[in-house]
């Protein structure tokens, strides 16, 4: 073809419009490949409110076995006396000593990071990359910190915590452990998952 | 000549004017000059391409008894191993092929570093080498979540909270990564597909990619020396050596035996590495409950891994555990640039200067004792080792325009000197 008889304004435009609806193609193609990545109905599913039976948890323990929530740990703790005592004891050693990130339910943004004073509800990963930190509840100098006062440490890049799974200015994990929503549905029964209607 | 008397040449024209079988063969093989002073680190790259094939096989035939699914693939291993016939064979090829894979990938970026094969005219054939690391290790991390013991759960929650440390974002696109709201058979299922279709074919391109490349430009060579500016009157390199017959069957069978008699050695009497090639806790199923004493990489992501955990301090108002990501990434990819780092006026170690050498050294000792770390649980002395290391790391790299500008080089003669 001479080039006289070129219509460049309309090969532009063609062009133009090629590439403007070949974009939103591609746009509207990733979509299903994209989304089917998401969780999906059965994992939304499996990852419902799950209910606790707390009555027979000790003082100064864990409740064991861990029990899981959407396949992630969830650490039930009653901090006894002495640990509650301690918990604010050192405070500068924090990195978010009062709990402004948004770790856990507001209900649960309190000196004890819970609803009922000595039981701490947390989920059991460290917020560094989500190993499961040791509970050490032994008010004792550890090899990693001489002037323990409970809590608990990440055996993988030696993140510490606090007992109401503060963590310690310093280390690798950036936050505080997570506070999952929960309430007690009466005095044996602790459900992980939802939030109380009343109390939101 | 009559056409009739030469069935097979007749069969081959007939080919070649539909096929250009003869010319390639030519190009790449026969006539194909590559410099005659390589070495021992000039075999790497044939075997990798061994090990890779063995990986494919291998691979395939472990698909058509392992069962992709939370449920089924730690049992389905365990067939493997005892009921399908020479199912073990199969599975420590494979694993041990892994290993494989990275020691010779890893020797063959050395001698790139070395000989600074990275520079021009070879810059992109170094950027695709980078690709396939890249795709290699993600390769590596896929598979490593497919036999779904303990090891493999929490190695795998470990890098894919990696995404979690990205600003605001981060959360959302770990869950995304999983399909799950941790590490389940869901995410087991796709990194599946993703370990034995997308990054294979992936690998497989960048591969034919990078060797299209190499043929282009030609090897370099131990002194650094372009064979060729120096060419006889048929325009062949002085100094350079048909690929076939002299090297493939002078260098590369032979190290290929060799290699494969190592090989097979470490196969049939040590599969486990003394956990390092296969870690005790994957022999047990995988629970999410139950953290492993310590999460330690296979030995070839434990440099990088030491980097990560490098990082325990905020800078600029960001998390320590996002510049450990940035760190990690940061070591993976900052090899990919060395052409444009290296301001050399020489290639090879061999005539660069002090500084260089001196650099290089301390950066091979830094990577050891960095993946040396890896697998170490951390203590206080040994995470500030790691950071110094990780700062060697950085410099060899960083300070690279400058001390290769700065330096006295030896002159580098024309033609490869041949003792």
């Amino acid at each position: 073809m001479e080039e006289k008889n070129l219509d460049g304004g309309r090969r532009k435009f063609l062009l133009g419009a090629t590439a403007v609806v070949g974009t939103a193609g591609v746009a509207g193609l990733a979509t299903p490949f994209v989304g089917s990545w998401q969780p999906g109905a059965k994992a939304l599913a499996a990852g419902a409110p799950v209910k606790i039976d707390i009555s027979k948890l000790v003082e100064g323990e864990m409740l064991g076995p861990i029990p899981a929530w959407r396949d992630k740990p969830i650490f039930v703790i009653k901090r006894s006396s002495d640990l509650l005592e301690r918990l604010n004891s050192r405070n500068e050693r924090l990195a978010d000593p009062d709990s402004e990130r948004t770790q856990q339910p507001g209900y649960a943004k309190n000196g004890t990071r819970s609803i009922k004073p000595e039981i701490l509800v947390l989920v059991g990963l460290c917020t560094h990359l989500s190993c499961a930190p040791k509970f050490r509840p032994k008010i004792q100098p550890e090899q990693y910190d001489e002037d323990w006062i409970g809590g608990f440490f990440c055996p993988c890049h030696g993140s510490k915590f606090d007992m109401a799974g503060r963590v310690y200015a310093g280390v690798p994990a950036p936050s505080n452990l997570e506070v999952p929503p929960h309430y007690y549905e009466n005095e044996s029964i602790l459900v992980i998952g939802e939030d109380d209607k009343e109390m939101v | 000549m009559s056409e009739s008397q030469h069935p097979v040449k007749n069969m081959i024209n007939w080919i070649d004017a539909r096929l250009p079988v003869t010319e390639t063969y030519e190009k790449h093989m026969s006539k194909y000059y590559a410099p005659k002073n390589t070495n021992f680190w000039y075999l790497m790259g044939v075997l990798a391409t061994v090990v890779l094939v063995n990986q494919l096989l291998t691979g395939i035939w472990l698909t058509m008894s392992y069962i992709p699914t939370a449920d089924g693939a730690f049992a389905s291993i365990e067939y493997i191993m005892r009921d399908v016939n020479f199912g073990w064979i199969l599975r420590y090829m494979h694993s041990t092929g892994a290993s494989a894979f990275f020691l010779v990938v890893y020797l063959h970026m050395f001698r790139g570093l070395m000989y600074g094969s990275y520079q021009k005219p070879r810059e992109l054939l170094w950027i695709l080498g980078m690709l396939i690391f890249v795709a290699l290790m993600a390769e590596g991390f896929l598979g490593y979540l497919l036999p779904w013991g303990n090891m493999s759960f929490w190695a795998g929650q470990v890098i894919v909270s990696l995404a979690g440390a990205v600003p605001i974002v981060g959360d959302s696109l770990a869950t995304w990564v999983r399909g799950d709201f941790n590490i389940s058979g869901i995410t087991l299922n796709r990194f599946f597909a993703l370990h034995v279709v997308l990054v294979p074919m992936l690998l497989l391109a960048l591969v034919f990619l990078h060797i299209v490349a190499l043929h282009e430009v030609g090897s370099n060579n131990p002194d650094g020396i372009d064979i060729k500016k120096n060419l006889d009157d048929k325009g062949k390199p002085l100094d350079g050596i048909p690929f076939h017959p002299y090297l493939t069957l002078g260098h590369d069978l032979p190290a290929i035996v060799a290699f494969c008699f190592f090989f097979a050695i470490v196969m049939f009497y040590f599969p486990d590495g003394g956990g390092y090639l296969i870690e005790a806790p994957n022999y047990e199923m995988a629970n999410p409950l139950k953290t492993p004493d310590l999460i330690a990489p296979v030995w070839y992501y434990t440099p990088f891994y030491s980097m990560l955990r490098a990082a325990t301090f905020p800078f600029l108002g960001l998390d320590a555990k996002f510049w450990g990501l940035v760190v990690m990434a940061g070591a993976i990819v900052l090899p990919a640039v060395l052409p444009w780092l290296d301001r050399s006026k020489v290639k090879s170690i061999r005539y660069k200067g002090t500084a260089s050498k001196l650099f290089l050294a301390i950066f091979v000792v830094a990577f050891f004792v960095l993946g040396y770390l890896g697998v170490q649980h951390p203590t206080p002395l040994k995470t500030f080792l790691a950071q110094i290391c990780t700062a060697i790391y950085f410099a060899y790299f960083l300070l690279m325009p400058w001390y290769t500008s700065v330096e006295r080089t030896k002159l580098v003669p024309e033609r490869i000197p041949m003792k």
